[in-house]
């Protein structure tokens, strides 16, 4: 059953049309990538299932109700991190935390304690005094203490350190392992990658990418780097390949999956003194999403759209380029 | 020197982030400066219209206490500026107070001025640069106070030296503002520091003129308006408010050495662990956000009503020393202190509105600092969250206004050994109630309906104010004034009390409410 069923949705600000026509699945009990690059949409989509905004046009159903409709009586159901927590200056971390498990009438003060101490966060410290971090970390405790059935998590995980990140990795595990859902919005791919069972790609307003990491790679590009005995002169003539590299007996490709075997046997024949081949990485099936030509700058002109929904189109990036870890600092 | 590096780029960035702001202040002021100063001409022609007004307004202590001391009320010069002090006065320390907090602490405390402050820039810069905004922004409605004067041909000395009082105000405030964004952490707690300093600086102006002794002159603005404009001008008033506001400014400037980017002066304390139980409610949570400002504007406005109430003997006094003033209230057959109580009840009422509209405007400021969303994430609806938040704006409302009238009431009571005074004053102040609420509930409907149009209600509190205040002396239509809800609450205790008004004047504002909650459930938050 899914809890989250999003199809076609739009909403426009004005004249400027933030979602076009996204759709998004969340089953129960996995925990769903949500990607995009800033600007995307992955806020909005969020806050039009939390009930903040209204839907322009499409489909939303959010565990079983209307999002907008039923607010009241489906929030009793979820719980939500934003990605850019304001706390209450006049309010102490404590307080924020007791006052939102008891809106939602869900207060465990046990698991609350428990999560302070494993997110080592000092109650104490009122609003302004806590860093990005530590503020984060406030409604990260708030939300991982109720045993809300949906998790709703907006980039839950900027400003945490790695230690806490692992914390926080370890927390949405145990969430997964009780039969919980949560959707989590992140530009953290190791993250990502690491708890995700499905993910969904969206980019200016509409989904371009769905379904389990394994999916996503099978229909993707393997990255493949020869060297053989006899030149591999002509293997670019095979069909799914692009030659990036041919210099005498090494040759460096890129093959849709589907043909890897022939490409494999081809070289082979021509006999084979070392072979590496490697799926795409997440990161690359991201950028490769995002960006028109390896690594460039996804063009953000108004009306560039991808449209274009066939991974015949994916170009990994050059191998030799520097992978970049972070994610972000490529857009 | 470097720690003014950049100054003159971030006066360039404050001009340009108010290019609305500060023609509107800039505008507002001297628009209602000048169409005072030119109702005044043709209403004073006359030597015998201003005789009168000497013995009639120079004897009443309650234009004495709003407006200064009457000094050369016999010449249409001093007239003018007795009529123009009051808006032109306290508008211009308002906006010296906004303007200097919102480019100072409201922007340290979003996070802007780390932004700006990381480049190439003297730590300080930006609060120079604010100071150089809100004092030329003051220079410009001391000219503008100067020129309207010249364009009806008043002297020229004594126009000067009253611009030059007006724009020192100005200055001074600025001052106090610079000084409060340096003490606390929050742009509001700076403005309502200063706003409590303006308090204070009035009250003991006004305590001082009315029982005509020194007071006055422990007051910035007693100084101001002790230049005697029209009565052989004396300039060195100036001299004291010039040298206190470089003071002040200095001050703050060292203060910046004393504390912590982003902190007070004071170090926040650690709050409590865990919440109390009272904390675990839209309504708790709206009492815990707003029992600050309560308690403060509660202080506050009782302290006004004790400033009004222990002048209420010296009105007796001004008038049994005063033949034609005798006679304009013996022909009238009004009781002298009731005329007085009705127009400082007036006044309380004008400015408790000032609670209300805090309140209400603040559900704004907790939906674009997205600090609702967590809120409204839980089961807790728009209009529980709204509904707790009101319930607060209006008892709060309830409570302030009682607190003024009390303190009113209990001072005039014993300065005029009268204890039926008491009751006057805080019924009289309660008359009131249903209209201060039916503005309150007009933002509400436009945080609902149109939240981009709300902060355009302190204009029409300001509007209300010159209607109520100087409504007549503008002479402004008949319809117009009966546009404010003020005008249409009986003037207890002058005239008798009437349900009808006040019953109308309920249900209008709670359709307001209403039709803010149907609209408030309509509409998407603020994003971004």
């Amino acid at each position: 059953m899914a809890v989250i069923e999003v199809q076609g949705l739009v909403k426009d600000f004005g004249r400027f049309r933030a979602l076009d026509g996204l759709d998004l699945t969340v089953r129960a009990g996995e925990v769903h990538g949500f990607l995009g690059p800033n600007g995307a949409g992955k806020s909005t989509t969020i806050r039009i299932l939390l009930g903040l905004l209204r839907a322009t046009g499409g489909e939303v159903r959010l565990l079983g109700g209307d999002p907008w409709r039923d607010a009241t009586t489906l929030h009793r159901r979820l719980t939500y991190v934003p990605g850019d927590v304001n706390l209450w200056p006049q309010l102490s971390g404590g307080e924020v935390i007791d006052l939102l498990g008891r809106l939602r009438g869900d207060v465990d003060t046990a698991r609350r304690d428990e999560l302070l101490q494993r997110f080592e966060l000092d109650p104490r410290k009122k609003g302004r005094a806590y860093s990005k971090g530590n503020r984060q970390k406030v409604a990260l405790v708030a939300a991982l203490s109720s045993r809300a059935e949906l998790l709703i998590l907006d980039e839950p995980t900027s400003g945490l350190d790695p230690l806490m990140e692992e914390v926080f990795q370890e927390c949405i595990r145990e969430v997964r392992d009780e039969g919980r859902t949560v959707l989590l919005s992140s530009h953290i791919l190791a993250e990502v990658e690491e708890l995700c069972d499905r993910v969904s790609i969206i980019r200016a307003g509409r989904t371009v990418e769905s379904g389990t990491l394994s999916d996503l790679r099978r229909a993707s590009r393997t990255m493949v780097l020869a060297e053989t005995v006899q030149p591999p002169a002509d293997v670019g003539s095979l069909r799914g390949v692009r030659v990036l590299d041919l210099v005498g007996d090494r040759v460096r490709l890129e093959v849709d999956n589907e043909h890897l075997s022939t490409v494999i046997s081809f070289l082979a024949g021509r006999g084979i003194r070392s072979l590496e081949s490697h799926p795409p990485t997440l990161e690359e099936l991201f950028l490769a999403q995002y960006g028109d030509q390896p690594g460039e700058r996804p063009a953000e002109q108004p009306g560039d759209r991808p449209g274009d929904r066939h991974l015949d189109s994916l170009r990994a990036p050059a191998a030799d380029r520097p992978v970049d870890t972070s994610g972000g600092s490529r857009r | 020197m470097t720690r003014f590096t950049g100054t003159m780029t971030l006066v360039r960035l404050a001009l340009r982030r108010d290019r609305v702001v500060l023609p509107v202040w800039l505008l507002s002021l001297t628009g209602l400066i000048y169409s005072s100063v030119a109702a005044v001409q043709g209403l004073y022609d006359t030597a015998a219209s201003q005789a009168t007004y000497q013995a009639t307004i120079g004897g009443s202590a309650a234009s004495i206490a709003l407006s200064g001391p009457p000094v050369a009320l016999g010449t249409i010069g001093g007239i003018t500026v007795f009529e123009v002090s009051q808006v032109a006065i306290i508008g211009i320390a308002l906006m010296a107070i906004f303007l200097t907090v919102r480019h100072t602490r409201a922007d340290e405390e979003a996070g802007r001025t780390e932004l700006v402050r990381a480049g190439v820039l003297g730590r300080q810069a930006d609060l120079l640069a604010a100071g150089i905004l809100a004092c030329a922004a003051s220079l410009l409605v001391g000219a503008s106070v100067v020129v309207s004067f010249l364009s009806v041909d008043l002297a020229a000395a004594d126009s000067l030296v009253f611009g030059g009082a007006v724009a020192s105000v100005g200055l001074v405030f600025t001052g106090v503002a610079l000084v409060a964004a340096q003490v606390v952490e929050h742009g509001r707690q700076a403005v309502g520091l200063a706003l409590t300093a303006l308090g204070v600086a009035f009250v003991l102006r006004a305590v001082g003129d009315v029982a005509d002794n020194g007071l006055r002159w422990a007051s910035p603005l007693g100084w101001a308006q002790g230049v005697h404009a029209f009565a052989g001008p004396r300039w060195w008033p100036l001299g004291l408010c010039l040298t206190f506001a470089v003071a002040l400014i200095a001050t703050a400037g060292w203060l910046t050495t004393r504390r912590d980017f982003g902190g007070g002066l004071v170090a926040a304390r650690p709050g409590p662990p865990a919440a109390s139980p009272r904390l675990g409610s839209a309504w708790g949570l709206a009492l815990r956000l707003q029992r600050g400002m309560l308690l403060g504007w509660t202080v506050g406005m009782t302290l006004l009503g004790v400033m009004f109430g222990s002048v209420a003997a010296e009105v007796d006094d001004m008038v049994a020393g005063n033949s034609a003033m005798q006679d304009v209230f013996a022909r009238s057959g009004v009781d002298i202190v009731d005329a007085y109580a009705a127009t400082v009840l007036l006044i309380l009422a004008l400015v408790t509105t000032g609670f209300t509209l805090g309140s209400v405007l603040r559900l704004r400021a907790e939906e674009t600092t997205h600090r609702v969303e967590p809120l409204l994430s839980t089961p807790t609806s728009r209009t529980r969250w709204a509904a707790g938040w009101l319930l607060v704006s209006a008892s709060g409302t309830l409570a302030v206004l009682t607190a003024a009238g009390l303190g009113a009431g209990v001072t005039s009571a014993v300065v005029l050994s009268d204890p039926g005074r008491i009751e006057d004053m805080v019924g009289g102040a309660l008359v009131y109630l249903p209209a201060v609420l039916l503005v309150g509930g007009l933002a509400f409907a436009l945080f609902g309906g149109v939240p981009a149009l709300l902060s355009g209600v302190w204009l029409l509190l300001a509007g209300f104010f010159v209607a109520g205040w100087l409504g007549e002396l503008l002479s402004l239509p008949a319809w117009l004034v009966d546009l404010s809800p003020y005008s249409h609450a009986p003037q207890v205790p002058l005239e008798p009390l009437s349900w009808a008004p006040l019953l109308t004047m309920t249900g209008v504002a709670a359709l307001c409410v209403a039709a803010g909650f149907v609209s408030l459930r309509q509409r998407d938050l603020a994003t971004g």
